[in-house]
Order: structure tokens, then sequence, then C-alpha cells
């Protein structure tokens, strides 16, 4: 366990990558997925079509295949999703902003990839509102967005705690996959550094990944569920 | 009907791999190599005996393009399969007899040791802790890490121009290469991408995402070989990684034998010829053989 204790700045270095990822990842995720759960219960029919057709193709579409298409199909149409140098936002996460686009491939991947069960959460959420709240906002004379917004969408997100905090942990440890599609430095590309490069043993170097990766989804764990059972008492 | 047209696409296909099979085979084309076929050996020696059974196992690489690759006639072709059948040929055995096994990196010493093999051609680095097992005849060449760029690009010279921190870069993660070129550059972060294949880096160069992949001149060789004009190389080897000829320890005869073959085939050009007809499609600039290293 000395190759762990050693090696601690580099695990933090690659810890803090990526948690880079997952913070903007989860939030355009969080975003998106709003966004298509709207879609998906709106009263317009081709916005339902379009997030249904969305959650069924991207839902049922492995990660790793969401990657490849973020990381090698975008540049052959020419794209280094340059959207994503958000001013501002890339001077607090610098990797954002640089000439590589492969770290803004993989938040576009995680993203698009997580929206679709974000959407659902919150779907399910929605449908867990006892229908006569919505009703009755309606009667109210309530457009289609303020109703969802001041009536429905708070009382859904006490439903929907529990399953979005499963989704977003998901994400974390799916971001591991970053390190595959050219993001250098994450937590799972610490391996490559120490075990290939540097011909440390294997299970230590591993051992002390897990325990990054638990760094950052136990807390988050303990978190919703405090969140959740501050909700029960309010309600 | 239906039947008949798969059947003659199908035919079609298989000719066509034939054709291609054809077309990578060095065997029909080169002048390599020369049986000598008076040759005659002090009794007791590896090379009497070798010329005797009229028969030799060589091991090679069946998946390096250019230096060991094996086509579809089974045979493998290359710049170490030219090598050993000059050396072949100066034992008397022509390369009809020879018997090519498949040595992959890890397996090179234990074949050597269990005399599965009596030679090693198979872009085998010398170093000490291999000495410690094999001996090597050699070095026949001098690899080393090089840089690949898309074809007719001149701002990258070298490992320097990575310096100013605006060239971005691609290799293999956990590779030698991609530590050793971290010395030169700025910023990591914004300046290395690192896969778990090449042809990945290669894509990510054809595209633009970096400008230039490094590692191996050997294997940028057969990049560039495949990208049919779209890569080149820069050409200017920054570290020295010397391939010999592994053998088994302590059969010192055999080991000066193969030096001696060595520099016969420097002299009279079959080691220029070995060359130019494998990688120096693609690779112009023909070496010369470096200085034998008789230790």
């Amino acid at each position: 366990m000395q190759v762990l204790v050693d090696n601690v700045d580099v695990f933090a270095r690659g810890l803090y990558v990526t948690l880079q990822l997952c913070l903007l990842s989860a939030l355009g995720a969080l975003v998106l997925g709003t966004v298509l759960a709207a879609m998906r219960i709106s009263p317009v029919p081709p916005l339902r079509w379009l997030g249904t057709a969305y959650v069924t193709v991207v839902r049922n579409t492995p990660l790793t295949i969401v990657f490849f298409v973020a990381a090698f199909g975008l540049p052959q149409l020419g794209s280094n999703a340059d959207f994503l140098r958000i001013p501002g936002l890339d001077r607090l996460f610098v990797r954002l902003g640089t000439d590589l686009p492969f770290f803004r491939f993989a938040i576009l991947a995680l993203t698009v990839y997580t929206a679709a069960f974000v959407c659902e959460a919150l779907r399910a959420g929605v449908n867990a509102v006892q229908p006569g709240q919505a009703e009755a906002g309606r009667s109210l004379g309530l457009t289609f967005l303020q109703n969802l917004r001041l009536v429905v969408l708070p009382q859904a997100g006490q439903a929907t705690v529990v399953p979005l905090g499963s989704v977003v942990i998901a994400m974390i440890k799916n971001s591991a996959l970053a390190g595959i599609f050219g993001v250098t430095g994450d937590l799972m590309q610490v391996s490559d550094d120490l075990v290939s490069a540097r011909g440390l043993p294997l299970v230590p170097v591993f051992v002390g990944i897990a325990a990054g990766y638990l760094l950052l989804t136990v807390p988050l764990g303990l978190w919703l569920d405090r969140i959740e059972r501050r909700r029960v008492v309010a309600r | 009907m239906k039947m008949h047209r798969l059947m003659a696409v199908a035919a079609a296909a298989v000719l066509a791999l034939g054709v291609a099979g054809c077309g990578g085979g060095s065997s029909d084309t080169s002048a390599n190599p020369a049986v000598d076929t008076s040759a005659s050996f002090a009794a007791g020696t590896t090379m009497a005996k070798l010329n005797k059974a009229q028969s030799i196992r060589i091991g090679t690489k069946f998946d390096q393009p250019l230096f060991g690759l094996k086509g579809l006639d089974g045979k493998p072709a290359g710049f170490d399969v030219e090598i050993a059948e000059v050396i072949a040929g100066k034992l008397g055995i022509p390369a009809s007899k020879i018997q090519w096994v498949e040595t992959p990196s890890k397996v090179r010493e234990d074949y050597l040791a269990q005399d599965r093999v009596d030679l090693v051609v198979a872009t085998y680095t010398i170093n000490g802790e291999r000495k410690k097992k094999v001996d090597f005849a050699g070095p026949y060449y001098m690899a080393g890490q090089d840089i690949m760029v898309k074809k007719g690009d001149s701002s990258i010279t070298g490992p320097e121009s990575f310096r100013s921190g605006d060239k971005k870069v691609c290799s293999v993660t956990g590779s030698t290469p991609a530590g050793k070129i971290r010395e030169y550059l700025k910023d990591p972060a914004s300046q290395l991408v690192l896969f778990d294949v090449y042809s990945k880096c290669a894509d990510a160069l054809r595209t633009g995402q970096v400008d230039a992949v490094t590692t191996d001149n050997v294997i940028l060789l057969g990049l560039v070989d495949q990208s049919k004009g779209a890569f080149q190389l820069v050409g200017k080897p920054f570290t020295q990684e010397p391939y010999g000829i592994g053998l088994r320890k302590g059969d010192t005869a055999f080991r000066s034998f193969v030096d001696d073959t060595l520099e016969a085939a420097q002299k009279d050009g079959s080691y220029a010829r070995a060359w130019k007809d494998t990688a120096g499609k693609v690779d112009a600039q023909t070496p010369t053989l470096p200085t034998i290293d008789r230790y």
C-alpha cells in the first residue's frame, strides 16, 4: 500500500480531472434531461415524438458507442465541439478551452447519454404527482410551462431525488470510459501512467482508483439520503 | 440466379484478396538471397549442423508491416525476413527451406531458450536485461522514436517543435514513447492525447485533432504505408533502439558468423536491397549497417 502513499499526488490530480468532467457532465445532463422531460409531457405532439425518439435511441445505445460517435464521429463532420468553450466557464475549467477537443467530446458523450436517463427519472416523478394538481393549475389559467414550474416539478422533485441520484452516481462511474477516448489524466488513466509506464504493481494502483471513485460517489449518496429524509419530514 | 451472382461476387473477392496477397509478398520480387551452395563449416558448430540439415527455424513477427508481416500466401515478408534470408543463404539454405515461427515480443527469449527457434529476427531491441538471457548479433538496424505528421506539414521538425505549446501530439497509453515525449511538452493537458491503439491516433491525425503521432519509427512506417500517402515521417529519430538478431546464449561462433554475414551483406549491397524491397518503399533513406557490437 506504500504505492498509494507515494503517489497520492498523482491520484489527487486524476481525481480532480474526473471531478471536473463529472460536474460539467452532470450539469449538462440535468439541463438537457429536464428539457427532454418537458418535451415528453408537453401538449405538442411533435415535441413528444422528438423526446420519445431521443430517449429510445440514446438510452438503448451502449455508452461506448456514444463515446465513439462523439470522439471520432464529430471530427469526421468537422466539429471540435467548440460550442462548449463557454466564456467564463473555461476559466474555471481550463480543459474546456484547450485546443485538444477530447475533454469536450467526453462531456458531450456523458451529457447526451445521461440526459436520457435524467429525462426518464424526472418523468417518473411527474407521473407520481396526482393528475388533479396539474388540472387545478390549468383551471387557474397557468400556461403549460408555468404549470410545470410552479405546480408539478416542485412536487415531482420529491419522488425524483432518489432515482436522479442513482443516475448521477452511474454517470460518475461511466466517466471512467473517458480515458479510452482521448482524455488524459483522469482517474482511470492514472493506472496507465503508474502501471504500464512506471511498472508499479497493478493491485494497489487499482485499489487507489477505486477509492478515488468512492470518494466521489459515497458522499453524494449520503447527501442524497439526507435530502430525502428531510423532504419526508417536510411532507 | 441470385445465388449465381452471390457466388460470382465471392469468387471476385477471393481473387482480389489473392492478388493483394501476392502484391505484398517479397519472395518473387527480390533477387535475395544468394544461396551459398559451397558453404562449409567446422564440424560441431551450429552452422555445420544447420547446413547439413538444410533447414533452419527462424522467429519473426507476423504482424509488423514492412518488417515481418504474414501475407495470405502464408509467408512472412519484410525487412527482418529479408535479413533472415540473407543469413540462411550464407548457411547454404535456400529461402524455401526456412521454417518461419511467429515470435511476438513476449516469447522471444523463451523460444530461444526452449530451442524452438535457431534465430530471432523480430524488431528485437538489444538491451542489458535481454542480454542476460540471450545473445545478440548485430545491431543490423537502428530504430528510434520518430514523429509522423500530415503530408506536406513542415511546421514540425522534431520533438523541439512541441516546446512552444501549440502543437498537439498523440501516442499510446503507458508506452515508453509516450513518456519520452512528455519531456518536450509545455503543457501535457492541452498537448498530449493517449489512445489504446495507434490506429486511433492515425484517425485523430487525419481529422486534425492532433498535429502529430509519435512512437518508434518502425511502427510509424507501417502507419505511413497504410495511409496511402496521407502521412509522412519527420525522419529524425531522437532515441536509439538498436535491433539485434537473437540467438542462444553462449553460442559465440554462431554469433560471430551472423555478425560477419551482416557486414558482408552491407558490402555486397544485399543489405541495401533488402531495405529497398521492403521498408524502403515507404522510407527512401536506405540506412547503413550500424557498427557491429562484437562483445
